[in-house]
């Protein structure tokens, strides 16, 4: 006899004589989550990535398989382990999908910490990645400052200029990229104009706290000009501290557990001043974040209790809205409207009926379900900027089914999916307009 | 041992694009479905023709190597995992509908097609392909007919075999035959189609099949019927079976996989029940409403508490998509669940469920049964934690124990999973030595050097 399978007794050979874990410090992958992967493969058909190369590895279940290997030492932090961690969008529908409840973003963010404490990435992406989240983001004057400079640039036709320029696409086609996908910075910054506190008209039945957020606050102050005009709308008061920092999800995302934990005591300290019904926010990202406040403190013997308590006060402006309960608008809104579902929202907070519900309630409103709507854009925090070509694929994928739904609107919670598919319909030439469900309210109630 | 010469000739047949060999894919073709198994492939490789795959097997039985056929890696016996000095040929990429006849009811497909979307595309049309395993979304038709795969409609409209018509086939020696065809009768030569249905990949790597379709039925009923003892819901099952009505989906489900269930697909089980059948009813819209009415009344006699009708075609589909995440929502409990896949006559289902208590008592493990009742198949899984090593013996103690049971019963210890690695030890317990012995004559016949999933199913001595 040639060849000899081999059975129970002889099992796990290749992964026998378990080393010394690959990964080190507090920040590792969890065992547990890790072992709670029963391989059963459930969670193939969701994935993007894998469905960009049916390859095993690039599916969730292999890459949890790789950082299991990692852990039992059977595996360095190789190239191609960094790569497969890297080409992962985090989107978190392989966790949606999971019967078995495996936790699979706390891995991914977990290795990519790893990553960055081993100098195990790439430069391109630690240049753009690190110097991006850890110094400008974070830093709310820095943001500011480099959001001035691009307004400036983006409204003085040097842009044009530039996009065209040859050599500007050969030598650094990411930058060339970065600024083509960066969000349009906005004339005036939203924590400019607004106050701490804005009060409506008559008594408020609520009070809430709104994340004016990093990005949202430079680059979109529209929407978030919108969201407060909609609480304002449904008669609640709005604080908006004045010393809020950027929640932190673009880090931990990255894996830069340190930054982001930093930056939530800061936020509890703020918002917890106050005594808040709810903490509102318009960016699925964060909301996602400032969820996990409780869990990323955890152990902290003096935040622990407090990020609890400001995590469970954290809602969606749809999951807000939904709960309160829609005014009724004066006149009908006789418009086609889609929605997509942004991965940190329907995947990380499980929120997906409520936008819905809330958008169908409308009187006038034609609804139209988008084809796999909880399908990533491939936006993704800074993926379309470092993985710019496989976010291409990704997002063609969605512009499909935005084509076939053809709507006027299409309702995102998220500035990073606004950013994308905008960019994707103005590439294909798509009328659809992509707009926050803030926006598309605003217009409802004619605020 | 698969040398540096053997890789370069893989890539000349295959080309570099097709050929993998990093230690990152190597580590994520280890396993499929199946728990405790694994091993690291010494390549996978990606054919786009048969000619290629018939190159591969050719040089293996030169060189003396193994090769492994896989679809999508969800088998349940370990089919699909490597074994010693092997190669994976991977079929995933085989993913084209060659043609769907509505004059004849049939359709060509490549074996990397994923099941589900042949019942979208089939259904399109108002056409029907039944087999429907828990895994549809992912599984591939190739896996399907390797493991002879059953589902959700099992009862009413059979398993796999029960569709596939024609096959083309590489065999071990890199020959390539077909088999069966359109012709709804024929019975010139030896059966060799059936041969190759439910083979493992052990004796031939299937490259085009042809299958049956039906007419989709017009209209079904979805119920869900909770009891306060398991072995009220066996009887029911009996009971709506010796009634004469032949649902299409009856489903069972305990009190442990219930609660897991329910916790994944927050759908409102109530978790304070014993176990629930799953039924569902087809066919001709005044028989769908009779037949519901029946197995209503079947499980009041039965001393169900409470028979639902699900009220919309997405109530249903909650149901069943609840149902097939059953086997993975156990992990929830416990991070290693060990499935069973044993079935007996449809009469004896109480016992079995009985003896399975027992047995689980007996051995202090955590058993959790779900299972396609209706085809008297249980799937008795075992919660349980990989790393403690003396919980996993007592585990395979039980379950040796549930096979024995089952085989007195008149039962087997597969019903649809397959033997592959992880049940050929108990192999002989069903079929006897003898047949075994004639198992492996057939093998050698047909893949005289071993090259061919080797040690799958039975070893050769
Ligand atoms: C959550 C879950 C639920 C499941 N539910 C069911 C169920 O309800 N009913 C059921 O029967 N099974 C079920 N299964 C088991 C499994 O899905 C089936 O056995 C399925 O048919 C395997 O298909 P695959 O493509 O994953 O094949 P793989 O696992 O990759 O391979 C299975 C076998 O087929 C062989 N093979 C694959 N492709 C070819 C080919 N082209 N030519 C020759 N041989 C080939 C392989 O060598 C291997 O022996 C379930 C599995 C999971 C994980
Ligand atoms: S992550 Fe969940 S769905 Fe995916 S293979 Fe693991 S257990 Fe299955
Ligand atoms: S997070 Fe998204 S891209 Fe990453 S493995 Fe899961 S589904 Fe795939």
């Amino acid at each position: 006899m040639l060849h000899t399978a081999r059975t129970h007794d002889d099992r796990n050979t290749v992964f026998m004589n378990p080393n010394i874990s690959n990964f080190n410090g507090i920040d590792i992958p969890s065992d547990d989550v890790l072992t709670n992967c029963m391989h059963c493969g459930l969670c193939l058909p969701v994935c993007p990535t894998f469905a960009i190369t049916g390859r095993e590895k690039s599916s969730p279940r292999g890459r949890i398989r790789l950082i299991k290997a990692v852990a039992e030492g059977t595996l360095e932090m190789t190239e191609g382990f960094v790569d497969e961690m890297n080409f992962c969008l985090d989107c978190q529908a392989c966790e949606t999908a999971c019967p078995a409840g495996v936790k699979y973003g706390s891995l991914v963010e977990s290795v990519r910490n790893q990553m960055r404490i081993q100098g195990k990435e790439s430069t391109t992406a630690l240049t753009l990645k690190w110097i991006f989240l850890r110094n400008v983001v974070s830093k709310k004057y820095l943001l500011k400052l480099v959001a001035r400079t691009l307004g400036i640039y983006q409204s003085s036709g040097l842009e044009r200029l530039v996009k065209k320029s040859y050599v500007i696409k050969k030598l650094a086609p990411k930058l060339s990229k970065l600024q083509e996908l960066s969000p349009r910075i906005d004339g005036r910054f939203f924590d400019d104009i607004y106050p701490e506190i804005v009060t409506p008209t008559v008594v408020p039945k609520y009070r809430v706290g709104f994340l004016s957020g990093c990005i949202m606050n430079v680059a979109f102050a529209k929407i978030n000009e919108d969201t407060v005009k909609v609480l304002l709308h449904h008669d609640c008061e709005v604080i908006i501290p004045k010393d809020q920092v950027c929640c932190g999800s673009l880090q931990a995302h990255n894996g830069d557990f340190d930054i982001a934990r930093t930056l939530a005591k800061k936020n509890i300290d703020v918002f917890l001043k106050y005594d808040l019904d709810a903490i509102v926010m318009n960016s699925a990202g964060c909301g996602a974040l400032m969820k996990e406040y409780g869990h990323y403190l955890h152990d902290d013997l003096l935040y622990a209790k407090k990020a609890e308590i400001l995590s469970s006060k954290v809602k969606d402006i749809s999951e807000f809205l939904f709960e309160i309960g829609l005014k009724k608008p004066v006149k009908e809104y006789c418009h086609r409207v889609s929605y997509h579902d942004a991965c940190h929202l329907v995947h990380a907070q499980k929120v997906s009926k409520q936008p819905r519900e809330l958008i169908r309630s409308i009187p006038g409103i034609e609804y139209v379900e988008l084809n796999e709507a909880s399908w990533c854009c491939g936006s993704a925090g800074t993926y379309n900027i470092i993985r710019h070509e496989d976010s291409m694929i990704i997002l063609d994928r969605k512009i499909e089914n935005v084509k076939i739904a053809d709507a006027e609107f299409l309702v995102a919670n998220n500035p990073g999916c606004l950013t994308q598919i905008e960019y994707g319909c103005a590439n294909n030439h798509i009328k659809t307009k992509v707009i926050h469900l803030a926006t598309l309210l605003r217009d409802v109630y004619e605020l | 041992m698969i040398t540096t010469t053997i890789i370069s000739s893989l890539a000349s047949i295959v080309g570099n694009e097709n050929l993998f060999t990093s230690i990152e894919d190597k580590i994520t073709y280890s396993y499929d479905g199946t728990p405790l198994h694994s091993r690291l492939p010494e390549a996978i490789v990606r054919p786009k023709t048969k000619e290629q795959i018939s190159e591969v097997l050719k040089l293996a039985n030169r060189e003396k190597f193994a090769v492994v056929p896989r679809g999508t890696g969800t088998g349940l016996s370990g089919g699909s995992i490597p074994v010693e000095d092997c190669v994976i040929v991977d079929m995933s990429q085989w993913n084209r509908i060659i043609e769907i006849d509505p004059e004849n009811l049939t359709a060509w497909v490549e074996p990397g097609v994923i099941t589900s979307q042949l019942h979208l595309e089939v259904e399109r049309i108002g056409l029907f392909y039944p087999p429907d395993p828990g895994s549809m979304n992912i599984c591939t038709i190739g896996g399907n007919v390797a493991e002879n795969s059953g589902g959700l409609r099992g009862l009413k409209y059979g398993v796999t075999k029960n569709y596939v018509m024609g096959l083309e086939v590489v065999l071990p020696n890199g020959d390539i035959i077909s088999c069966g065809g359109k012709a709804v009768k024929d019975v010139a030569g030896y059966n060799l189609k059936d041969l190759f249905i439910g083979s493992e990949g052990t004796l031939g790597i299937f490259t085009k099949i042809l299958l049956k379709l039906i007419p989709k039925p017009q209209t079904s009923k979805t119920m869900v019927a909770y009891f306060n003892t398991q072995s009220d819901a066996g009887r029911t099952v009996s009971s709506i079976i010796s009634q004469k009505i032949i649902p299409c989906t009856v489903e069972f489900l305990d009190k442990t996989t219930i609660r897991c269930v329910e916790d994944f697909a927050k759908i409102g089980l109530p978790t304070d029940i014993e176990s629930l059948l799953l039924l569902e009813v087809d066919g001709h819209p005044s028989v769908v409403e009779e037949e519901a009415q029946k197995v209503v009344e079947c499980c009041k006699q039965n001393n169900a508490v409470e028979v639902k009708i699900a009220e919309s075609v997405e109530d249903a589909m909650k149901l069943k998509t609840a149902r097939r995440s059953a086997f993975s929502a156990l992990a929830r409990s416990r991070p290693t669940t060990i499935l069973e896949d044993i079935t007996v006559p449809r009469s004896s289902i109480a016992t079995m469920l009985e003896k399975i208590d027992a047995i689980s008592k007996k051995y202090d493990v955590l058993i959790g049964t779900f299972g396609h009742a209706g085809d008297g198949n249980l799937h008795p899984t075992c919660l349980t934690d990989e790393r403690n090593h003396e919980e996993i013996a007592r585990a395979e103690k039980a379950y040796e124990e549930i096979f024995i049971e089952a085989v007195k019963l008149g039962g087997t210890i597969t019903g649809e999973h397959g033997t592959g690695l992880a049940k050929k030890k108990f192999l002989h317990l069903v079929t006897g030595y003898t047949a075994i012995d004639t198992m492996r004559t057939i093998k050698k016949a047909l893949d005289p050097n071993n090259v061919l999933n080797p040690g799958k199913v039975f070893d050769m001595h």
